[in-house]
């Protein structure tokens, strides 16, 4: 039917998927009909992240794969099955369930197994290799009934293993054959100090143990037993020490194989048959096998461009590796070990802080050839620009890992980096793709990693990228300016620094201190907002009047017709049934439309400004309060039933919503905030979609932070696991205050996140670690606000001063005649223009 | 047309640094109160882009010098002296009279601005 050719890639892992998706948005995705397998019986997902299993992701966030993505493109994919023979005569590929591929070109992407030492007993009951979500399965399975869990390997992907040992809440342990951690990536110093680090979390490192073999335990399922006598019980064995690539089926048609294993390739990812390519870590190319995934990428990147007859090719990669393991910061550049001849070496050992730091310079002390950073790996950026680029080293290459004692900057500044130096290596992002971007119009940190995904993987590129962006628009001479409006030159955090600082207490005693004018809607209302956050008064109070917007100042949401909407508080989504019957008569008594809102309360529509007071009136009777929907500020704690009626629910979500929102009601925000719990990991609140989002676990709770539905959809991060209430709250009050004090205004938590310098990370170091050293002052000013809550509405209505703003006109009882509203599903709805005209003849006529 | 000014309300009745809606006649006007410098203005309270009535309702404050109010609904500016649209000059609100007098607020429909 077509002249397409066949091109059948085997392995649908992380570097198939990469080939396949990269193939798809080439020049000749037109000129391959594409086959592929797919051994496993779920298509490809991040086995770099397989640990997050555990802290609360699911086998579907860890996929790989865009819904659809075969469909669309046409691929056909064979799961469950597994290529086992080519014959490279005919050109044939063989499954296991007997299926025979003809191809026209062939991928092999089978990536490598995880090596299981061949010891006696290695095969015993709950001995397992860590490496596929089924071998996690069977993890999680064997876990219910283990209090002890040890790995064996101590690596990068071991070190992995023992976290999510931790998560499972079981006694630690690693076991390493050499002397070190990380062996590959560490010198000893670096090593010794990581051990020290990963042994204050409370895992055991064993180092120098030689498995000879597994036997029954006395007190666990078994007993290793090492070579120098000593034994270790433990209930479920974990293998992660090291891969051996797949090259099974290379062997079958006779392709060359590297003496220490993997299908040998050159430099164009081409093996010793022509028609047959090999990527990833299958692959060997000058007797090295690469055990990440950038160089699979980079290869599968190449073999794309081969096909299409282009020039890349494939010649090395670079191993440098930047991670954090269960909190400590690690990373590894060149050549730690300092095997070039002649080179020289500086460490730097901080023991109260539990830093190691190590630079290999050339002999000239010119070139950085190699680095290890423990404990801190802030410097990673600058020293992986120093190598990958070849910049010449300041005079004194240690003022790179000592640390800085005075203001000056050791950084590298973005202008020595060449145009060609790669800033996200995720996305493989050079620093001309940046200011192209730049160029184009995206001047902020956020449009800049939409538009170029740089930043976007595991995000340690931001700060770089921030201070490529600072230094660009610099050059160009765009002054950024950040002013709020023209009545203030400061931003919104600065000024809600100067209200915490100076204590002010008024808009006006600010804009004579610090601004000029009268001010406008945008300054008005975010100082408004700010003296809200921080000192929590009525926002109608005289003095504050003027800075609210006009939902804030009749406490109603204005809808298009000049008319409000009401909304009265239901934590949690609960509401009892006489509270439905009193919320029923007065929708009925004022003729309002009624509406069930997204979260899980009843909106009232319709209302003239003259009836708010009254129909407040008859809702604070029957014991409802504001429900904020018109402010900035908290609005709803979406909740499942939880445990207390489903059969599936973990833990009382609505109890923990309804005091969530208890504690939180009445925070003014620079934007609104939403929050849901759900009880169990079914998540049928829908948590990861709010700004706070809890969802309970067998170990306590979760936390997401920073979500949003919307324009543009954000999953929240997750943020921490297992915690108990108290500690949930306290980290709670804790980002709330932060996000209040330091985000833009109108700027979702979503969009702060995105923003902010450092991410996740960062915001977990200044709630978590204390950073800044500011969690105190944060709860406090949380308990502030809780203590100070007022429902404002009880408030106005007893207060016959206020009630008089409510009246449609300063010198009438009469209303305002244009709302006009026809019926429409049994209830009211505003009239269109048209409607409109109609009823003014009629009336006329 | 003669300049007449019609009594309103007290000052007490006006919103400090905000604005009130008053019925004179059939028309609806939209007085606001900069209550420091003890000023009032006055335009028509409808909104020619929402097309409903609710200037009265936006906030106020300057731009440029100018005294000005957002509309409540799409947050276009006009100007509190003459009804211009900032963002749009082909449109104009009416703009009247308004002083202070004595404890009183009088509006003049007829006489644009102050």
């Amino acid at each position: 039917m077509s002249n397409k050719q066949t091109l059948v890639v085997i392995g649908n892992g992380m570097v198939g998927q990469y080939f396949l998706a990269n193939l798809m948005s080439s020049d000749i995705c037109d000129h391959y009909q594409v086959v592929t397998f797919c051994e496993e019986p779920i298509p490809a997902y991040d086995r770099v992240h397989l640990s997050e299993y555990f802290s609360g992701k699911t086998a579907e966030d860890l996929s790989l794969v865009a819904p659809g993505f075969f469909e669309e493109n046409n691929i056909t994919i064979h799961m469950a099955d597994k290529a086992i023979s080519i014959d490279s005569d005919s050109k044939i590929v063989k499954s296991e369930k007997g299926l025979e591929i003809a191809y026209d070109k062939l991928v092999l992407a089978t990536g490598s197994k995880a090596f299981v030492p061949p010891i006696r007993g290695h095969d015993r009951d709950q001995c397992i290799p860590y490496r596929t979500i089924a071998d996690l399965d069977g993890m999680l399975a064997a876990a219910k009934e283990s209090k002890v869990g040890a790995v064996v390997g101590g690596g990068l992907l071991g070190l992995e293993a023992a976290k999510a040992l931790q998560d499972l809440n079981l006694e630690t342990h690693v076991v390493q054959f050499g002397p070190r951690l990380m062996s590959a990536q560490l010198d000893d110093g670096g090593a010794g100090m990581l051990k020290q680090k990963i042994e204050d979390l409370g895992v055991t490192v064993h180092t120098n143990k030689n498995t000879i073999e597994i036997v029954d335990g006395e007190h666990c399922k078994h007993k290793m037993v090492f070579a120098d006598g000593t034994e270790l019980e433990t209930d479920l064995v974990l293998y992660s020490a090291g891969i051996r690539p797949r090259d099974e089926i290379s062997t079958t048609c006779g392709l060359k194989i590297a003496e220490r294993g993997g299908t040998v390739i050159d430099n164009h990812c081409m093996t010793s048959d022509k028609d047959i390519y090999a990527i990833g870590e299958c692959a060997s190319w000058n007797e090295q096998i690469f055990g990440l995934v950038a160089p699979g990428y980079a290869m599968a990147r190449t073999v794309i461009d081969h096909l299409s007859e282009g020039e890349l090719t494939f010649t090395g990669a670079d191993m440098s590796t930047k991670l954090k393991l269960n909190g400590v910061d690690v990373a590894s550049i060149g050549d730690p070990h300092a095997t070039t001849p002649g080179s020289l070496v500086y460490t730097y050992q901080n023991g109260v802080d539990e830093v190691y730091k190590r630079l290999v310079v050339s002999q000239d002390k010119k070139h950085l050839l190699g680095a290890v950073l423990v404990g801190d790996a802030s410097g990673y950026p600058t020293l992986s620009q120093y190598y990958l680029n070849g910049i010449e080293l300041p005079e004194n290459p240690d003022s790179l890992i000592l640390p800085s004692r005075s203001d000056e900057s050791v950084g590298l500044g973005p202008d020595a980096l060449p145009m060609s130096a790669q800033v996200c290596s995720c996305y493989d992002v050079s620093k001309g793709d940046i200011c192209n971007s730049i160029e184009n119009g995206n001047t902020s940190l956020a449009a800049l990693k939409s538009d170029t995904e740089a930043g976007t993987g595991c995000g340690g590129c931001v700060a770089l990228l921030k201070s490529v962006l600072d230094c660009e628009l610099e050059k160009a001479g765009i002054e950024v300016n950040t002013d709020i409006c023209e009545h203030f030159p400061y931003t919104r955090q600065d000024l809600y620094n100067l209200v915490m600082v100076e204590e002010i207490k008024t808009f006006n005693e600010l804009i004579k201190s610090h601004g000029r004018g009268r001010g406008c809607e945008i300054c008005r209302q975010a100082v408004g907002s700010i003296l809200a956050s921080h000192w929590n008064e009525y926002v109608l109070k005289d003095q504050h009047l003027g800075l609210q917007d006009t939902n804030d100042t009749f406490l109603a949401n204005m809808q298009k017709d000049g008319t409000y909407s009401v909304v009265p508080r239901m934590t949690g989504g609960e509401v009892t049934p006489d509270g439905l019957i009193a919320i029923g008569q007065i929708a009925k008594e004022y003729a309002l439309y009624t509406k069930v809102t997204g979260g899980q309360r009843v909106d009232l529509f319709g209302a003239r400004v003259d009836q708010l007071p009254l129909i407040w009136k008859g809702l604070i009777d029957a014991g409802f309060e504001s429900g904020h929907a018109y402010g900035k500020s908290l609005r709803t704690v979406k909740s499942c039933v939880g445990s207390t009626w489903c059969r599936f629910g973990v833990d009382d979500s609505v109890g923990l919503a309804v005091e969530l929102e208890n504690r939180y009601k009445g925070l003014r925000a620079p934007h609104k905030i939403k929050f849901a719990v759900s009880g169990c990991t079914r998540e049928c609140a829908e948590a990861q979609s709010k700004d706070i989002g809890v969802i309970a676990t067998e170990g306590g709770w979760n936390l997401y932070v920073c979500g949003n539905g919307g324009m543009k959809p954000r999953h929240g991060d997750l943020f921490a696991t297992n915690l108990d209430k108290e500690t949930l709250i306290k980290y709670i009050d804790r980002v709330l205050t932060f996000y209040v004090r330091t985000a833009d205004r109108m700027q979702r938590t979503s969009v702060w996140m995105e923003n902010m310098e450092g991410g996740l990370d960062y915001l977990r170091s200044v709630v978590i670690d204390d950073k800044l050293g500011v969690c105190e002052q944060l709860e406090d000013q949380m308990e502030r606000v809780v203590e100070t809550y007022q429902c404002e509405w009880k408030t106005t209505i007893e207060d016959e001063r206020k009630l008089k703003r409510f009246r449609t006109f300063v010198n009438s009882d009469k209303h305002d005649e244009n709302i006009i509203f026809v019926e429409e599903r049994g209830q009211v709805r505003p009239a269109n223009m048209e409607e409109r005209e109609h009823l003014k003849l009629a009336e006329m006529a | 047309m003669m300049s007449q000014w019609v009594d309103i309300c007290n000052v007490s009745d006006l919103q400090p640094d905000s604005g009130v809606c008053a019925l004179v006649d059939e028309t609806q006007v939209a007085i606001f109160y900069l209550a420091e410098d003890e000023l009032v203005y006055a335009i028509d309270n409808y909104d020619p882009f929402g097309k409903v009535h609710v200037l009265s309702r936006g906030m106020i404050g300057d731009i440029k010098g100018e005294p000005m109010v957002a509309s409540p609904l799409y947050k276009q500016h006009f100007n509190l002296k003459t009804g211009l649209c900032l963002e749009d000059e082909t449109v104009q609100v009416p703009a009247y009279g308004a002083r202070i007098n004595g404890e009183r607020v009088e509006i003049n429909l007829s006489g644009a601005g102050q």
